[in-house]
């Protein structure tokens, strides 16, 4: 692992929008707060965390295509460069690629074929991709409406591969899809990762996050409260940092579907100091001001001043 | 199959629908004020009452309305549409020549509203917001709330009066022979005219291409297309004109009523003889047979419209074109 060469860091990542309150009164808005993660060659990093955490804007904020209203913080590191809005530009389609969710991302009313192409890929690398996820040729002059489910999945990854994506960022590729389907995605994006590829997994299915990824980031209220191999996950409570990640793995439902009281705070009104707290079980006088910094601990990263 | 039996109830209904406009044309008409005897001597002549008459009866204006309408709708059935009181000619006669002229100013101003108002609204909706944006939606708004014939008179007096850049009327030049009117002529006495007609359209294409390309914008489609590389310009050139091509075209072909109507304000104000004027002249003389063929027309017209934004639609829509094939 320590060889292994570091694809994409985030350090401190903040994204906040502009809001306009009642009247003219302007307000940021902050989704995403002091989040950190990093990818390695030949690795999947979940980020796995309820929906309404923020997650999907992660995707959005890492190729640099956020609304005009979104202002970014921090710093991302793409193979050793920082990663500014100029070399995602270039580097977005070809080097970083995004494989989403379901056909809704493919335009209507445009053949599966071109669209797969794209502005920057060839007739000759479509085909390719296509030969390698066993598409058939007709599947070119289709529309979206017309796939199955399972080609669509093998065309949203097609897309990915045809620009030699070194970072591949899957945004929830599974939800709707069959358990057999599911895993075949899962597959698919595994051989991509062992190819050598980094791979960020973003989704809230915290099963398949720990059957299949490397390291788990923990996403809460827009940040990252745990990374930690996978291991740890599999293993249990006693091998996890951060109370939440705790609580999530007890509230699986092979682990005794123990919910955690509370909800989780909306942007806009996050509570001060940890942002876990008001649901925390072992809290503190300390938890409640300031801010919580990353450290390492046993080999992950935690956002808990009491974890051991 | 499917498609014989859509055929089969589009001609229902539009024969229905001739059905009905021709009766509630003809008692409107026949519950008019105006004695369309008197409207057709002249107010000053000196004929007489028994010269009267004897006109109405050989027009049949005596008998009971519904035997008239009855009389009205055998001969039409015959192809026979009657003569036009105030033409004094046969009415299919000049539904043809009044058509041919209309033709040419819906066209201009059809083809000129589309285009302008869809190039509008891209502009405003991509740029959604910006001063621009700001600028051409209250342009947008100004002009669906003005009526036509207003902006025709008044572009009749800023460039034809005052200015003198433009014609005060007609479809060709007053007192000039029919062999020597030129193209040119024509295409002078057309501008005003097409671009008043063209001004009520601009507005609608242009407010629902705006809000098309708004919701295209926004949607994850174009998303995932920058996520891919795309520029805004690349994204408008290959996903935009395609999804908001289909819903502006079928509205274009929809808004032939529109068109229609706005001709016959149109017409009137520049005093161009094409149908919309006959109309007017055949309400104001009471001309039952003319005024009955023009709103049969209208019909004609109007539903042809609507028929083939249906059609366009299933034809340019892969959903529903390659769909039903399954
Ligand atoms: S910092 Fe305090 S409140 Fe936050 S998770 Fe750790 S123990 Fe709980």
């Amino acid at each position: 692992m320590e060889q292994k060469k570091n694809i994409l860091s985030v350090k401190n990542l903040s994204v906040s929008f502009k809001m306009y309150d009642k009247g003219l009164e302007q307000k940021d808005l902050k989704v995403i707060s002091n989040l950190n993660i990093s990818v390695q060659e030949g690795e999947i990093l979940a980020i796995a965390g309820s929906s309404g955490s923020g997650k999907s804007l992660l995707a959005s904020a890492i190729l640099g295509i956020l609304p005009n209203n979104a202002s970014v913080d921090g710093i991302m590191t793409y193979c050793g460069m920082e990663l500014t809005e100029e070399l995602q530009k270039k580097l977005r389609g070809k080097e970083i690629a995004l494989v989403p969710q379901s056909v809704a991302y493919l335009d209507p009313l445009m053949h599966v074929g071109s669209q797969v192409v794209g502005v920057r890929g060839t007739l000759e690398k479509m085909r390719t991709a296509f030969k390698r996820y066993e598409l058939s040729k007709e599947v070119e002059t289709m529309y979206p409406f017309q796939l199955s489910g399972g080609m669509a999945r093998r065309i949203l990854l097609s897309t990915a591969v045809i620009g030699d994506a070194r970072l591949i960022v899957a945004d929830e590729p599974t939800p709707g899809l069959s358990k057999e389907m599911a895993k075949d995605a899962m597959g698919h994006l595994r051989t991509l990762a062992d190819e050598g590829r980094g791979i960020i997994l973003i989704t809230h299915d915290i099963d398949l996050a720990f059957e299949y990824a490397d390291r788990v980031a923990v996403f809460y209220a827009g940040t990252t409260v745990e990374t930690a191999p996978v291991e740890d996950f599999r293993n249990g409570p006693e091998s996890l940092r951060h109370p939440y990640s705790k609580a999530l793995w007890e509230a699986l439902p092979q682990n005794g579907f123990k919910p955690i009281p509370g909800t989780q705070p909306y942007a806009g009104s996050l509570p001060e100091g940890c942002l876990f707290w008001p649901r925390c079980p072992v809290r503190t006088e300390a938890c409640m001001k300031g801010e919580i910094p990353s450290r390492s601990l046993r080999g992950g990263e935690v956002c808990c001043i009491h974890a051991t | 199959m499917n498609t014989l039996k859509y055929l089969g109830s589009t001609l229902i209904r539009m024969l229905l629908l001739l059905f009905g406009v021709s009766i509630v044309c003809f008692f409107l008409i026949i519950s008019s004020p105006i004695d369309p005897v008197d409207a057709y001597v002249g107010s000053e002549s000196n004929i007489s009452q028994e010269q009267k008459d004897v006109i109405a009866e050989h027009w049949g204006l005596n008998d009971p309305p519904v035997q008239r309408y009855i009389t009205w709708l055998k001969n039409l059935l015959h192809g026979d549409m009657g003569d036009s009181i105030a033409f004094k000619k046969p009415v299919v006669q000049v539904l043809k020549e009044r058509f041919v002229t209309s033709l040419v100013l819906m066209i201009t101003a059809w083809v000129i509203s589309g285009i302008l108002g869809f190039i509008l609204g891209i502009l405003s909706g991509v740029f959604s917001g910006s001063v621009m944006d700001r600028i051409i939606k209250t342009f947008c708004f100004i002009l669906s709330s003005t009526p036509a014939f207003w902006i025709g008179l008044l572009l009749l007096i800023v460039f034809s009066v005052n200015l003198g850049w433009f014609p005060v009327g007609f479809a060709v030049p007053v007192g000039k022979a029919a062999e020597d009117v030129t193209l040119l002529d024509r295409i002078y006495h057309l501008i005003l005219p097409a671009f008043t007609l063209s001004i009520t359209g601009v507005s609608n294409i242009a407010l629902h291409t705006r809000q098309k390309i708004i919701d295209v914008m926004k949607s994850e489609y174009v998303l995932f297309a920058k996520a891919r590389g795309e520029t805004t310009w690349q994204v408008i050139k290959r996903h935009g004109l395609r999804n908001i091509a289909i819903p502006a075209i079928t509205l274009q072909f929809a808004s032939f009523s529109e068109l229609f109507g706005g001709s016959v304000l149109a017409e009137q104000v520049f005093s161009y003889p094409g149908l919309g004027n006959a109309a007017t002249t055949a309400g104001l003389k009471s001309d039952v047979p003319l005024l009955l063929g023009v709103a049969l027309f209208s019909v004609l017209f109007v539903f042809a419209g609507n028929f083939i934004a249906n059609l366009l639609y299933g034809i340019l829509n892969p959903e529903i074109r390659e769909g039903s094939e399954k």
